[in-house]
């Protein structure tokens, strides 16, 4: 016995490296399942071997076999015609994203998938993008039978129906490649053809050379200024249009004025022009916008797949429910979905009335009734009793992203406070331009050669890139690392407005307080089976947490059939279950007492059940206050005014007093509404507030609060009317979070300062006029660079001092 | 001197010659992806390798 246990413990899987619980053998290999050993079968049987030999277990573990009907849906020409990239009678491509590829192994067991399927023609791998390029004989072979073999192999593919927006974004970067290419070409000719000028070489200047050279570079220069500079042209009347100086406006002049000025002084024929500079200008700046548009893809891509929130989903397998989250739903799951839930994939109804809310995909709040067997489409709202769907279409994440950041929770403009950079990118161009005008008309008096030198020089070397660039860098740092630290915030400014909040204010039940399975009694005679599934039935249609401990201290995984239901927020729920009417609630609500009453026992709330109009009892649960919550709230109160909002009455207000230091501060019975109100007056007396709740009977105020948190134990309540989605475990680090987002801003500042330095030397040689404008264009990408290193190193390190990961 | 314009001529042809050079590089997609060719470069000894263990193998067994 000991002898197995001890083997199973250190033998590792020679496909995935996982500890195997079981071992089986094959060939005098361990494998931890079937599905790695049948893999391994697979691969050796084609002589795909070395596969183990590259890299140290390189697979993906196969304990979760996928289903083979999976992807029939792939046989679709429809489907199959929006997923491939091109197809005729003989030859059809496909483009994968394969998010388990993870090392050489990986790319060369998918670059020789023509060994297991040899209508395979072509193969290829983009590791960096975890692409899988893909050529195939479409006339043996299908795409339903490519998925599924790359399932087989642990590569299944992620299939995102969506995917139309990445072609452009491929086809931009090419624009970019080819617009440096155009200008570097140009350049170093220009250069080439200005070296007599260079040397001074008067022969060749006074010659007819001269006038020949400088048509040769005016021809040269056409292509970078009409094809290499044209976005810089573009944006900057784009903002001249909407009344707004962006920041490439001196920018657009510059290169403008350098071109303009050139061009007379060559057809003039009194000189040869600043070509070189401007030719030069342009690829530096290009190189800069480059190297940019790298570190934002990197940035972009863990976005999209890392720090994306969570959302889980009940879905029943042998009769059990199990949460599973959505990102690892298959077609064919059913899933089931509680009242007030969000429907997370398209989906066909099998059981319960469907009252669909569409408000965030259509706007229209108004219910809609669906029938059995109806598709009911990802984003809708349950209202009412739980129903039970079967999956049809894979979840796509970055939908359900798109909802959050629908413009319906997009908060009201007076609550948004103006970033930081808006404010200065307003006063810098501004000032820029004048610094710019002022130069050059001092120049045209004194010294007329150095005006045009001066003015582009000015203009060129001032660098509102860093400032534009240190704000989203050190934001997009700041909410990957909160990410990961389950704190997911809804889009990077949220992070800055979180540095200016100066008030807090605390729902009670589920945020501050928690209540566990084991602290539940039931009060009353006690419960007949019958009685307990009736009960069980009724709670499992709401995802209130008290429902949810009620429901696991029952243990009754049955359900019967429920006939009505209807849930009233902050009181409960009345339903028609098998011919009796079961009403859950809180004790003024089932036993329809109108007065106040006496408080009972302080730290526990009580659960009446009626069952026909009789009641029969109550769960007293036992709420404990979260860990650690008299140490977030002290250290807390140093910088924040702190408030409590409860919807129960103030039984425990002895107890909170401990914690909260004002007795004003700490409001009882609020319902929903109330809730909403206290944080606009609050507001209305300049308080920025953050409210922290459950998201249940608070939504309101969370939408109304400058940042609503909302505080989940099951990230499957779906609550897009906040803007930072917290795991409970992580209550105790609210005040890192908070004081990192405050050091965030620090460091944006910090940024600001060092590019302000930057700005002030530049500008202050460069008003001289002795600067030359291509050194400035080299300057300029040198210190974006520097803004860029510094906010990410600086963020992440000051995450680490904080104690985030 | 008017070699010097032959010369340029010339010159300029190249460069043009380099530049669609890389306008074609571009386009046929050689800079989408600076990392997997450094990977599978070395894939090809490695299957030599294999090949010669296989032939060793079938040899041995004909003898």
């Amino acid at each position: 016995m000991t002898k197995t246990s001890t083997i199973s413990q250190t033998t590792s899987c020679y496909h995935c490296g996982d500890n195997c619980e079981i071992v089986l053998h094959f060939d005098s290999q361990s494998f931890c399942c079937v599905g790695c050993r049948s893999v391994y079968q697979l691969l050796s049987q084609n002589n795909l071997c070395s596969y183990y030999d590259i890299e140290k277990t390189p697979g993906v573990t196969q304990r979760n076999p996928v289903l083979s009907n999976v992807y029939a849906y792939l046989d679709d020409e429809k489907v199959a015609k929006q997923l491939l990239n091109y197809k005729d009678e003989k030859i059809a491509k496909v483009i994968f994203f394969i998010p388990t590829m993870h090392c050489s192994s990986c790319i060369w067991l998918l670059e020789h998938l023509y060994k297991l399927n040899p209508n395979i023609s072509n193969a290829k791998v983009q590791f960096m993008k975890k692409e899988l390029h893909l050529s195939y004989n479409s006339q043996n072979t299908s795409l339903r039978e490519i998925v599924t073999l790359l399932s087989n192999i642990g590569y299944e593919p992620a299939i995102n129906l969506n995917s139309l927006e990445k072609q452009v974004k491929k086809d931009d970067n090419k624009k970019l490649s080819y617009q440096i290419g155009v200008a570097g070409f140009c350049f170093g000719n220009i250069m080439l053809i200005s070296f007599p000028e260079y040397f001074g070489l008067d022969s060749f200047t006074q010659s007819a050379f001269s006038k020949l050279f400088g048509y040769i570079n005016l021809i040269l220069s056409i292509p970078v200024f009409l094809f290499s500079a044209q976005d810089y042209f573009i944006s900057a009347w784009r903002g001249i249009r909407r009344k707004f100086i962006s920041i490439e406006v001196p920018l657009a002049l510059g290169i403008f004025i350098m071109f303009a000025r050139s061009c007379y002084e060559v057809i003039s024929g009194h000189g040869i022009g600043w070509f070189d500079t401007h030719a030069g200008l342009v690829f530096f700046l290009l190189i800069g916008k480059w190297f940019q548009q790298k570190t934002f893809d990197t940035l972009s891509f863990e976005r999209d797949y890392k720090s994306y929130f969570p959302v889980a989903v009940g879905v029943v397998k042998d009769n059990n429910e199990m949460t599973v989250p959505v990102t690892s739903l298959a077609i064919g799951d059913r899933i089931i979905i509680r009242n007030n839930e969000l429907i997370p994939a398209d989906a066909i109804l099998l059981k319960g009335d469907a009252n669909v809310d569409f408000s965030f995909v259509t706007g229209e709040s108004e219910p809609v009734a669906k029938v059995l067997g109806e598709i009911i489409y990802a984003g809708g709202r349950q209202k009412g009793a739980t129903i039970e769907l079967e999956v049809c279409k894979k979840v796509s994440q970055s939908y359900l992203t798109q909802l959050w950041n629908n413009d319906a929770f997009a908060k009201g403009r007076q609550s948004q406070i103006e970033s930081f950079q808006q404010m200065v990118s307003r006063y810098f161009t501004i000032a820029l331009l004048m610094i710019a005008f002022g130069s050059a008309i001092y120049w045209l008096f004194v010294n007329p050669v150095l005006a045009l030198n001066a003015f582009t020089a000015v203009l060129i070397i001032a660098c509102p890139c860093a400032l534009a660039l240190s704000s989203p860098f050190a934001l997009g740092t700041a909410m990957r690392i909160l990410g990961r630290n389950k704190f997911y915030i809804k889009a990077p400014n949220v992070v800055e407005q979180l540095a200016h909040m100066d008030t807090l204010v605390f729902d009670k039940t589920g945020t501050l307080t928690q209540a566990t399975a084991s602290n539940i009694s039931f009060h009353g005679n006690d419960l007949s089976f019958e009685q307990k599934q009736l009960v069980a039935s009724v709670v499992a249609q709401s995802i209130h947490p008290l429902s949810q401990k009620i429901k696991s201290h029952l243990q009754i995984n049955r359900s019967l059939l429920i006939d009505s239901f209807e849930e009233v927020t902050g009181k409960g729920m009345m339903a028609e279950v098998d011919g009796h009417q079961v009403q859950i609630g809180s004790r003024h609500w089932v036993l329809e007492i109108k007065t106040k009453e006496e408080k009972l026992n302080h730290l526990a709330t009580q659960v009446y059940i009626s069952i026909d109009h009789e009641v029969i009892g109550y769960f007293e649960l036992q709420q404990a206050y979260r860990v650690g919550l008299a140490k977030v709230l002290s250290s807390l109160r140093k910088t924040y005014h702190e408030y409590l909002l409860s919807g129960d009455n103030d039984k425990e207000k002895k107890e909170l007093m401990k914690f909260f230091s004002q007795e004003n501060h700490l409001h009882f019975n609020q319902s929903p509404s109330n809730k909403l109100d206290f944080i606009v007056s609050l507001q209305k007396h300049n308080s920025k507030v953050i409210m922290l709740g459950d998201g249940l009977n608070d939504a309101g105020a969370l939408k109304a609060a400058n940042i609503g948190i909302s505080v989940t134990e099951n990230t499957a309540y779906f609550s897009p009317a906040s803007d930072v989605i917290m795991d409970v475990s992580m209550f105790e680090k609210l005040p890192s979070f908070l004081q990192f987002s405050k050091n965030t801003l620090k460091v944006i500042h910090a940024s600001f300062v060092i590019s302000l330095i930057y700005n002030i030397i530049g500008l202050s040689l460069a008003v001289q006029g002795t600067l030359s404008p291509l050194f400035a264009a080299i300057l300029m990408p040198v210190s974006s660079i520097t803004v860029i290193a510094f906010t990410t190193i600086t963020t992440t390190l000051l995450a680490k001092k904080r104690g985030l990961q | 001197m008017s070699i010097m314009i032959i010369l340029i001529g010339i010159s300029l042809l190249l460069a043009i010659g380099f530049l669609t050079a890389f306008i074609w590089s571009v386009k046929s997609g050689q800079l989408d992806d600076d990392y997997t060719p450094s990977v599978r470069i070395l894939f090809d000894d490695f299957e030599k390798k294999e090949e010669q263990k296989m032939e060793a193998i079938t040899s041995t067994e004909i003898k």
